[in-house]
C-alpha cells in the first residue's frame, strides 16, 4: 500500500528517484544488524520527504481497505492518524458483528473482550444490523449474550443468530430471562429478516411478539430443537409472515396445517424447509403427514428444498416413507434398515443428496440400484458404516454417471467380489464419473 | 590437557577413532545405517542411551510404555554382549551428558539416527553444536522412515502434503526405498572394541521401573514384550500368516481382531525395534513370491505409508500437536470438561463398547485401529465434543505405539480437524461394537462386571429390563454407570456444529452436507456453482457491498485465524492460494 501511496504522491513530492529506489528505502524491513540504525534514519527521512498527510486518503478508499482487515488490524491502523481513527468508527464497518462469549473454564477459544463489547454497545449499537452470538457450553456465556441482547434497544437488526458452539447453553437459562432479552430485539428491531435460534427456550408467546413486529420482513427462521414451541406457535408464524422463505424446525412442530399455511396464495414460494426428526426415547411414536399436504406445498413452491435429518432408532421408521415425500436432502444419523432405504428408493423421486451413517451387515446392493433408477436428481451420496458389494456399487455409479458430484464412501463399505477388488474399483468408478475418484480412507493407525 | 590437544589436532588418519552411537528410537542392530557407518574405521564403540530418571516419573508417559522401553534396552544390551560390547545407559540430559562424555571418552565421532520431529530436530541441532565445539564428527542417517521426508516435501513444492491421496501420488514419484543396512555382527565389529569397566553395571545398567519411580506391585505381565528379538520373531510370524492367508487385502474386522495379536508390529515400529524398511522389503518379497512376480500395489504398505504420511506432515510444524497456532488444524470450539474427560479416560462412560476399549488400552497398551477410531470419535466430534488434544495426551500416556507425529495426526484426522475429512460419519458407541462383536465376548473380557448380560443387551445394558439387570447381578446406575450422554441427541448437535464450522471455512452456501467440506479434487469436488474459485469470487464481490436485502451470508472479517487453514489447505489441493479475508457469517 505504501508503494501505491508513493506513486500517487510522486507529482508533488520532491523526490526524483525511480520508484524501485524509493520503495527499497520505504520498505523497512529485514535490516541486517549493523545497518539497522542507518536504515531507520533513512526511512524517517523518506517519510519527511513525502510530506505525506495520511488523512488525505479518501474515506471511500479507506473504507474499502478497512473492510478487508480483521478488527484487530483496523484497531492498530486507527492509531496512525486522526483520519484513520475516524474511519475506524465509520458505521459501515460496524453493521456486522460476531460476539464470541467464552469462559476460560469451558472453552479453548478467546472471547470478545468485555471492553470492546462495552464500546460497541455505547458507540455502535445503532449501526449493528447483522449480529451473531457464539456461546460456549457455560451458562455464564449464555447469560452474557442475553445481557447484550437486552441492551440492543436503539438498533434495528436484520439478522440475529444465537449459536451454541458446544452444548446448548441457552437451554440452561431461566426461560423468562432468555425470553425477555430476545423480545427486546423483536420489539426494537422492526425489520428483522433472518433469525437463527436453534436449541433455545423460545416459546409461543415470544414468537407472537416476533410476528407482531416483524411479520413483513421475516424471511428466515431457524429454530430446530426449541422444545417450548408448539405446533400452534409455529403455525401462527407461518400464517402471518408471508415472506418466510426458509424454515428449520423439529418434526414434532410439522403439521398438515403448517404445510397448508406455507402454501397459501398469500405466501411467497418457500425455498428451504429443514426438518430434524429426533427420537428422545427408544420406541417413540411419530405422527404422519398427509401426501396431499406435501402435494400442496409442491404445487405452491415447485422448487423448494426439503432437508430431513433423521436421528431415530431402527424400529421408529414405521410412519416414514410410506408415500411419496418431496425430500431433496436426506440424512440418516443412526443406523437405518435395508427396508427403509428400499422405501426411500420408491418414495423420494426428488432426492438430491443421501447420507447414510450406518446400516446393518447385509449389503445395500438392490436398495442403491433402485435409488439410482428412481431418484434421477441424485447428485450426492455418502455412506458410513454400511456394506455394498463392489459390483453393485459400480453399477450404481454407472447408472448415476457424471451427475454424482459428491461421492463419499468409506473404504470399509466396499466388499470385494468376483468382479472387482479394491484396487480395481477406483478405476472403474473414476471411468464412469469422468474424474479421478477414491474411496474415503481412515488411517490404519 | 596435552592429551586433549593431541586428540583434537592429531591428523585424522592416524587418530584413534572413538565412537559413540546414541540410541533414541531405532533400538536395534539390524538396519541401523548410522551405527554401521560409525563402526567403520572406529577403534572403539560405545552405544549409549540417555534418560533422566527424575524426569521419567513425572512425564506424561505411563508405566507400560516405560516398561516396553526398558525391555528394549535390556534386549539391546543382551545383543551387544554377544558382540563383546555393552549398552551404556547414561542418567541425565543429553546437553549435559555429551560434553562430559566427549571429554572422558576422547570421542572423535558421534552417530545417531535422524529424528524428523520438530522437537527432535531442535535437540539434535543443540547436540550437533556441542559436538562440533568438541571437535567430534557427527554421522546421521535416515532409518526411522522409509524415505527422506524433506525430499517428499521438496517434490511437493516445499509444502507438506495435506491429504493422504496427495501423499500417495508423491510417493509413486519418489526413488525406490533404500535397502536396509546390513545387520551389526561380530564380523562387522571385528576391528572395533568396547571398553567396559568392571563397574559397568553400577554405572550404566538399564534401570528398573522402581528406579524410575514406578510402583510395580501387582503389575501384570506385558502383553507386548519390548525388544528387537521379539520384534524379529513377530515379523516372521506376521509374514508366515500373510503367506498362509495369501490374501493381501485389508483383513475384515471381527471380534478376534480386537485382541492383541502375536503378529502385531506397531509398538516395535514405534520404538524402532523393527526397521520399517526391513518390513517393507519383506512384504515386497513375499508379495512377489505369492503373486508370481506381479508388482505390489501401494495398499500393501498401508500401515507403513500412513505412518510416513503423518511424519511428513508434522516434520516442519512444531504446533502439529496443538489446535491453536497450528496452520493445518481447523479451529473447533471444543468444550472444556474435565469430568467428562476423566470418565472417558478411565472407562466410566456407561457405554460398554467404549469402556472396554479404554480398559484394554490401559491394561495392555494397545487397541485395534478401528477401536481407536471408536473412542476418538466418541470423545471428540461424535459425542462428548472434547478437544482431540486431550485424547491425544491420554493416548500418549497409555498407547505403546503412540508417536508424536502419528498420534497427533491421527487425532486430528479422526476429529475431522484437518486433512479434508468428511465429518458425517460418526461411529455409534452401541452399533459399531455390536456389528464388530455380536456376542459381546470382548466386552465380557474387559468389563467382567457385565459378564452375565445376554448379548442382546450387553452393548446397551441400560435398556435391559430390571429383571435382566438383576439376573446379571449388575444394576445399571449402581454397579455400572448409566450412559453419560444421550448419543442420539449428542450426534444431532455435533453434526450441526461441524456443519456450521465447515460452512464458514468453505464459504459454502448450499444445503448439501457433503459439499460443506472444502473441495477435495480426489473425491469429486463440489457441485456446480460451488467451486472454490466461484466461492472466492462471490465472497470478494460481496465484500463491501451494503446488501439491499439482507443475505443469508454476510461478510464477517474477524476471523483471520480460521483463514490460515484455507490458505494452506487450498493451496495444497488445487495449486492456488486463496486469501479469504472475508469469512462469512453463516446462519
Amino acid at each position: 500500500m505504501m508503494k501505491r501511496v508513493k506513486g500517487d504522491e510522486d507529482a508533488c513530492s520532491s523526490s526524483s528517484e525511480g520508484p524501485t529506489e524509493s520503495c527499497k528505502k520505504v520498505r523497512k524491513l529485514q535490516p541486517s544488524k549493523e545497518k539497522h540504525q542507518e536504515e531507520e534514519e533513512e526511512t524517517d527521512v523518506d517519510l519527511c520527504e513525502f510530506g505525506f498527510d495520511w488523512a488525505l486518503l479518501p474515506q471511500e478508499i479507506l473504507l474499502n481497505i478497512f473492510q478487508f482487515l480483521p478488527l484487530l488490524d483496523r484497531a492498530y491502523a486507527s492509531q496512525v492518524c486522526r483520519g484513520w481513527n475516524q474511519a475506524f468508527h465509520m458505521p459501515e464497518l460496524w453493521r456486522c458483528f460476531e460476539f464470541e462469549l467464552n469462559q476460560p473454564a469451558s472453552s479453548y477459544l478467546k472471547a470478545t473482550h468485555p471492553e470492546l463489547i462495552k464500546q460497541i454497545i455505547k458507540r455502535h449499537s445503532n449501526h449493528l444490523q447483522y449480529v451473531s452470538f457464539k456461546v460456549d457450553s457455560s451458562t455464564e456465556s449464555a447469560e452474557a449474550a442475553c445481557d447484550i441482547l437486552s441492551q440492543l434497544v436503539n438498533c434495528s437488526l436484520k439478522t440475529l443468530g444465537l449459536i451454541s458452539t458446544a452444548r446448548p447453553s441457552f437451554m440452561e437459562l431461566p426461560k423468562s430471562h432468555f425470553i425477555s432479552a430476545l423480545t427486546v430485539v423483536f420489539v426494537n428491531s422492526k425489520s428483522l429478516s433472518s433469525l437463527k435460534i436453534d436449541d433455545t427456550p423460545v416459546d409461543d408467546p415470544s414468537l407472537k411478539v416476533l410476528v407482531a413486529n416483524n411479520s413483513d420482513t421475516l424471511r428466515m427462521l431457524k429454530m430446530s430443537s426449541c422444545p417450548h414451541v408448539s405446533p400452534a406457535g409455529i403455525l401462527c408464524v407461518a400464517d402471518q409472515c408471508h415472506g418466510l422463505r426458509e424454515l428449520a424446525l423439529n418434526y414434532h412442530l410439522l403439521s398438515d396445517e403448517l404445510l397448508l399455511a406455507l402454501s397459501s396464495e398469500k405466501h411467497v414460494h418457500l425455498e428451504h424447509l429443514r426438518i430434524d426428526v429426533v427420537s428422545e426415547n427408544p420406541g417413540q411414536h411419530f405422527h404422519t403427514i398427509r401426501k396431499s399436504s406435501w402435494d400442496a406445498m409442491l404445487r405452491h413452491s415447485p422448487k423448494f428444498n426439503l432437508v430431513m435429518y433423521f436421528f431415530l432408532y431402527e424400529d421408529e421408521f414405521g410412519p416414514f416413507f410410506r408415500e411419496e415425500v418431496p425430500i431433496t436432502h436426506l440424512y440418516f444419523g443412526r443406523s437405518v434398515s435395508k427396508d427403509v432405504l428400499g422405501r426411500v428408493g420408491v418414495h423420494c423421486p426428488r432426492l438430491v443428496e443421501l447420507v447414510v451413517c450406518a446400516n446393518g451387515l447385509r449389503p445395500l446392493d438392490e436398495e442403491l440400484i433402485r435409488i439410482a433408477k428412481r431418484c434421477t436428481q441424485l447428485s450426492a451420496i455418502g455412506l458410513g458404516e454400511c456394506e455394498v458389494s463392489c459390483s453393485a456399487f459400480v453399477e450404481f455409479v454407472k447408472m448415476c454417471g457424471r451427475r454424482l458430484s459428491q461421492l463419499s464412501i468409506m473404504e470399509e463399505v466396499l466388499i470385494p467380489d468376483h468382479k472387482y477388488n479394491l484396487d480395481e474399483i477406483h478405476w472403474e468408478v473414476s471411468k464412469h464419473l469422468g474424474r479421478v475418484w477414491f474411496p474415503d480412507m481412515m488411517p490404519t493407525w | 590437557s596435552d592429551q586433549n590437544f593431541l586428540a583434537r589436532y592429531w591428523p585424522a588418519s592416524e587418530m584413534v577413532g572413538n565412537t559413540i552411537h546414541w540410541f533414541r528410537k531405532g533400538l536395534r542392530l539390524h538396519d541401523n545405517p548410522s551405527l554401521k557407518e560409525s563402526i567403520r574405521g572406529a577403534d572403539t564403540l560405545r552405544c549409549v542411551y540417555i534418560l533422566d530418571p527424575w524426569f521419567a516419573g513425572s512425564s506424561n508417559v505411563g508405566i507400560s510404555r516405560w516398561r516396553f522401553l526398558l525391555q528394549c534396552l535390556e534386549d539391546l544390551d543382551t545383543s551387544l554382549r554377544k558382540l563383546n560390547s555393552r549398552l551404556f545407559v547414561i542418567r541425565g540430559q543429553p546437553t549435559d551428558v555429551f560434553p562430559r562424555l566427549f571429554q572422558e571418552w576422547q570421542t572423535s565421532q558421534l552417530s545417531y539416527e535422524y529424528d524428523s520431529e520438530p522437537f527432535g530436530k531442535e535437540r539434535d541441532a543443540a547436540i550437533q553444536k556441542l559436538a562440533s565445539e568438541a571437535g567430534v564428527e557427527v554421522t546421521v542417517k535416515v532409518s526411522h522412515t522409509l524415505y527422506d521426508l524433506d525430499k517428499i516435501i521438496e517434490l511437493n513444492g516445499g509444502q507438506s502434503p495435506l491429504t493422504y491421496k496427495r501423499f500417495q501420488a508423491l510417493i509413486s514419484h519418489m526413488d525406490a526405498v533404500e535397502s536396509p543396512a546390513e545387520i551389526i555382527t561380530a564380523e562387522v565389529m571385528r576391528k572395533c572394541a568396547t571398553p567396559i569397566s568392571d563397574d559397568h553395571d553400577d554405572k550404566f545398567a538399564v534401570p528398573s521401573l522402581e528406579e524410575l519411580g514406578f510402583e510395580t506391585e501387582g503389575l501384570a505381565t506385558a502383553v507386548w514384550p519390548g525388544g528387537e528379538t521379539e520384534a524379529l520373531t513377530r515379523l516372521e510370524r506376521h509374514l508366515e500368516r500373510k503367506a498362509w492367508v495369501a490374501n493381501f487385502e485389508r483383513p475384515r474386522m471381527n471380534a478376534n481382531s480386537l485382541l492383541a495379536s502375536p503378529t502385531g508390529l506397531s509398538p516395535y515400529l514405534r520404538f524402532g525395534c523393527l526397521s520399517c524398511r526391513l518390513f517393507y522389503f519383506k512384504l515386497t518379497d513375499l508379495y512377489r513370491k505369492v503373486k508370481k512376480n506381479s508388482s505390489p500395489p501401494l495398499s500393501l504398505y498401508g500401515q507403513l505409508l500412513w505412518r510416513e504420511f503423518f511424519y511428513t506432515t508434522a516434520t516442519n510444524n512444531p504446533r502439529f500437536d496443538k489446535m491453536e497456532g497450528n496452520p493445518v488444524c481447523v479451529q473447533i470450539p471444543w468444550d472444556r470438561n474435565p469430568e467428562a474427560l476423566a470418565k472417558w479416560a478411565e472407562g466410566r462412560t456407561g457405554f460398554p463398547w467404549i469402556d472396554a476399549i479404554m480398559t484394554q488400552l490401559r491394561q495392555e497398551g494397545w487397541i485395534h485401529h478401528l477401536a481407536r477410531h471408536a473412542v476418538a470419535c466418541f470423545l471428540t466430534r461424535g459425542d462428548l465434543w472434547i478437544s482431540w488434544e486431550e485424547g491425544m495426551k491420554v493416548f500418549e500416556e497409555l498407547l505403546l505405539d503412540a508417536d508424536w507425529s502419528v498420534n497427533a495426526g491421527s487425532w486430528m484426522w479422526l476429529s475431522c480437524s484437518s486433512f479434508f475429512q468428511q465429518f458425517f460419519h460418526c461411529y455409534c458407541p452401541v452399533g459399531f461394537g455390536r456389528r464388530t462383536d455380536p456376542n459381546g465376548d470382548y466386552i465380557r473380557r474387559y468389563l467382567p462386571i457385565l459378564k452375565a448380560f445376554p448379548a442382546k443387551y450387553i452393548f446397551d445394558p441400560w435398556n435391559a429390563p430390571e429383571s435382566v439387570q438383576k439376573a446379571a447381578k449388575c444394576v445399571i446406575g449402581m454397579h455400572y454407570p448409566k450412559p453419560m450422554v444421550h448419543h442420539t441427541e449428542a450426534s444431532r448437535l455435533n453434526i450441526q456444529r461441524m456443519t456450521q464450522i465447515y460452512q464458514q471455512l468453505s464459504c459454502y452456501r448450499g444445503l448439501g452436507l457433503l459439499a460443506t467440506v472444502p473441495a477435495n479434487p480426489n473425491n469429486g469436488g463440489n457441485g456446480v456453482g460451488t467451486s472454490p474459485e466461484e466461492i472466492q469470487h462471490e465472497a470478494v464481490a460481496q465484500a463491501g457491498k451494503d446488501p439491499l436485502h439482507p443475505p443469508r451470508f454476510l461478510g464477517c472479517p474477524y476471523h483471520s485465524k480460521t483463514c490460515i487453514f484455507q490458505r494452506v489447505g487450498l493451496k495444497d489441493m488445487l495449486g492456488h492460494v486463496f486469501f479469504f479475508n472475508q469469512i462469512e457469517l453463516v446462519l
